[in-house]
């Protein structure tokens, strides 16, 4: 049989980090989203709530839990300020990939103070030349004794500007049909010719830094380079289609349960006609359709958490919440809207914010498109009689 | 040092509206208002905790509940605290802050005679919902033990377990200071700290944790002391009271309706200056 509760632990867990979020967090959230301003100063108290390492080893400074309390956390925290979500599981982007791919050295070297909170991270691979093109990417590493010569500019890099530690990937050779080679590099801040270039202006999730990474170059000694030389792809790869997509799933189920919570608030609130417009049956309606649109998103996204954590894959199963949840805040987002009238798009109420950060979450972590793509490859191969 | 710290499972005091008296039996329905640990008692947890991280030791924590209060002592055990015990029966029930004090006092001393005596017991000033404030000095009193309430400071000197502690209490006006003799019985405000948040490390340690659950029979107490025979208290009059305003329908023409209301006014005192237009 098919089980759809959270443990007892999970439950308690979900509590807790509310606690956190609400105390910490939700009063801040529509302050940074003006601001644009990333809270780099609450990674220690996420840290030593466990909110960083949740899905890391014990032995590396972690909690040892799985994917789906990670989810989670990246839930709660996205019901209040979707940016600070997309920087903290860009965190655990980068320390997912460092896990999947990095010597245990490097692990025990990175991952303690990732897990504190004492260190920032995060992971670069999109370029310029268009991040759907993946190994189409410019930056290159050449060999250089020892060591490693990067060069290269990354963009739309979240994290990018107050990251300590950076993974990025580097084009490092060809195969015999002339395809790119990637592999990842861990660059740390101090790195001479590494650094943050420009910092974007988003409509939405801000409070996350995104911009440029810089690469001039930069020195790196080999025991920099993070896994096999040319093993790169796939480590980046499996980071972003799974960690980064369950994540930006969860990103979008934070916003509608958001926009669905503001919205009966309101409901019950706004008095037309002498009674509350909760009565109204067109209201109805709108909150009706947000509350499937959670529960379906939910169901999509922590299922295929699941999966990860039972070790089976689940590429497919990410791309569809991705793709799923993420069209579903939009809608969702703009149901509130249209049930708040003009108050909708005051900034006195959060889901004009939540709306900006459900059209910013479309291209992170892989376009509606090519999850479609992952999809319908999956569904051609799977679905032959 | 030992400390035993009593917390109890309150309804959510951010949802209080919701809370119904029910006229006839007089008792509250607080049905889908969430529970929460009592505001103080977390404190209280918190003091303890600071207390265990200078003097080593074990808090145990004691609620008398239902059997869904396991619940909140797991979250408190989340919080850090070491053992649990859940004093739970129905012939606990319908207790008021005597028998409550009581049947405390007797899972303290059950808790005491199977391991180690406590040097001090903790709790919440008063509770959120019934915010009597009796059961800290009640279960001094029963304990035998020095007992200070409205606490809002703690100070823990000197290395190795105290013999007494430097305290501070609230009145209207400033601070009393106290030296209390251990062992004690101090009730805290909500002043005293900020308790800490749950971790998941915290979550995760908190089932493996010792975990007791007393019922009548455990702890054999003089039955004319428990549950509604042991509660001299007994609800008088209780009624929610009616907040709404008073309001009257006026009907008639336009001009008859401004007339009446210009002559009420007059009638309650207030006088109409107008600069013009305005009919006397
Ligand atoms: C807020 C935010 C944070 C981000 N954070 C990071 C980060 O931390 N690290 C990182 O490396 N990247 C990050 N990115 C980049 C993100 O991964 C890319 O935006 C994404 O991969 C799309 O790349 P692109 O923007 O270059 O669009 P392009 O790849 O140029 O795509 C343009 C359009 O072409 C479509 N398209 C492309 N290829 C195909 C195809 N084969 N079939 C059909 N349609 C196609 C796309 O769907 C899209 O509509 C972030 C982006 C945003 C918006």
């Amino acid at each position: 049989m098919v089980d759809f509760t959270f443990t007892e632990d999970q439950e308690m867990l979900r509590a807790a980090f509310r606690e956190f979020i609400e105390a910490e967090i939700a009063p801040h959230a529509a302050k940074w989203d003006a601001d644009d301003y990333c809270p780099v100063e609450l990674w220690p108290k996420m840290g030593e709530v466990g909110m960083l390492g949740i899905f890391v080893p014990e032995e590396l400074g972690g909690a040892g839990l799985g994917h789906i309390e990670r989810v989670m956390v990246i839930e709660e925290i996205a019901r209040h300020s979707a940016g600070l979500a997309i920087a903290v599981f860009t965190h655990h982007l980068c320390m997912g990939a460092i896990l999947d791919g990095a010597s245990e050295d490097q692990k025990k070297k990175y991952m303690p103070s990732l897990c504190d909170g004492s260190k920032i991270c995060g992971l670069a691979v999109t370029e310029p030349g268009g991040g759907s093109d993946y190994m189409g990417q410019k930056t290159t590493g050449v060999k250089d004794g020892e060591g490693w010569i990067v060069n290269g500019r990354k963009c739309f890099i979240t994290n990018g500007g107050p990251a300590d530690i950076t993974v990025c990937t580097a084009v490092t050779g060809q195969d015999d049909r002339g395809r790119n080679q990637l592999s990842c590099f861990i660059f740390e801040k101090e790195d001479e010719g590494f650094g943050p270039g420009r910092k974007e202006h988003k409509m939405g999730l801000r409070g996350s830094w995104t911009g440029d990474v810089i690469m001039d170059e930069v020195r790196l000694s080999a025991d920099r380079l993070m896994g096999a030389e040319g093993k790169g792809a796939g480590v980046g790869m499996k980071a972003i289609g799974e960690i980064g997509r369950a994540s930006m799933s969860a990103i979008a189920c934070g916003i509608i349960r958001g926009c669905i919570e503001e919205s009966v608030k309101f409901a019950n609130e706004r008095v037309l006609y002498g009674k509350p417009i909760s009565k109204i049956q067109a209201i109805q309606f709108h909150i009706a359709e947000m509350r499937m649109w959670y529960e379906a998103s939910r169901l999509l996204t922590y299922r295929a958490a699941s999966l990860k954590d039972k070790g089976q894959p689940a590429i497919t199963e990410f791309a569809m919440a991705k793709g799923f949840s993420v069209d579903m805040s939009v809608k969702a987002s703009q149901n509130a809207i249209e049930l708040m009238g003009g108050y909708g798009v005051m900034n006195e109420y959060p889901v004009e914010r939540f709306h900006r950060d459900a059209l910013a979450s479309i291209s992170s972590g892989g376009t509606t498109e090519i999850q479609k793509l992952i999809i319908a490859g999956d569904t051609l191969r799977a679905f032959t009689a | 040092m030992n400390i035993g710290v009593l917390v109890k499972p309150v309804p959510d005091p951010e949802q209080y509206n919701s809370i119904t008296i029910d006229p006839e039996t007089k008792r509250l329905n607080r049905s889908g208002v969430p529970t929460i640990v009592n505001p103080s008692d977390k404190c209280a947890v918190e003091a303890a905790l600071k207390l265990k991280e200078k003097f080593g030791g074990k808090i145990v924590i004691f609620t008398m509940a239902p059997p869904d209060g396991r619940e909140k002592l797991m979250e408190v055990l989340a919080m850090g605290a070491d053992e649990a015990v859940l004093v739970s029966d129905r012939e606990f029930g319908g207790a008021d802050t005597l028998a409550t004090s009581y049947t405390l006092v007797k899972a303290v001393e059950k808790k005491s005679a199977e391991s180690e005596s406590f040097d001090l017991i903790l709790s919440g000033n008063e509770s959120a919902d019934g915010a009597t404030g009796h059961v800290p000095a009640q279960v001094g009193e029963m304990l035998g033990f020095n007992h200070l309430s409205a606490i809002v400071q703690i100070v823990a000197e000197g290395e190795g377990r105290p013999d007494s502690l430097t305290v501070f209490q609230k009145i209207e006006n400033g601070k009393n200071e106290f030296e209390i003799k251990l062992p004690a019985v101090i009730g805290v405000t909500r002043d005293i700290n900020k308790p800490r948040y749950t971790s998941a490390m915290g979550v995760i340690k908190a089932k493996k944790k010792p975990f007791d659950t007393y019922d009548c029979e455990a702890l054999s107490p003089d039955k004319s002391r428990i549950g509604i025979e042991g509660s001299p208290t007994k609800a008088g009059a209780i009624f929610t009271p009616d907040t709404g305003r008073k309001s009257e329908e006026l009907s008639g023409s336009p001009e008859e309706i401004a007339e009446e209301l210009v002559k009420r006014i007059k009638a309650i005192g207030v006088t109409i200056n107008s600069g013009g237009g305005c009919r006397e």
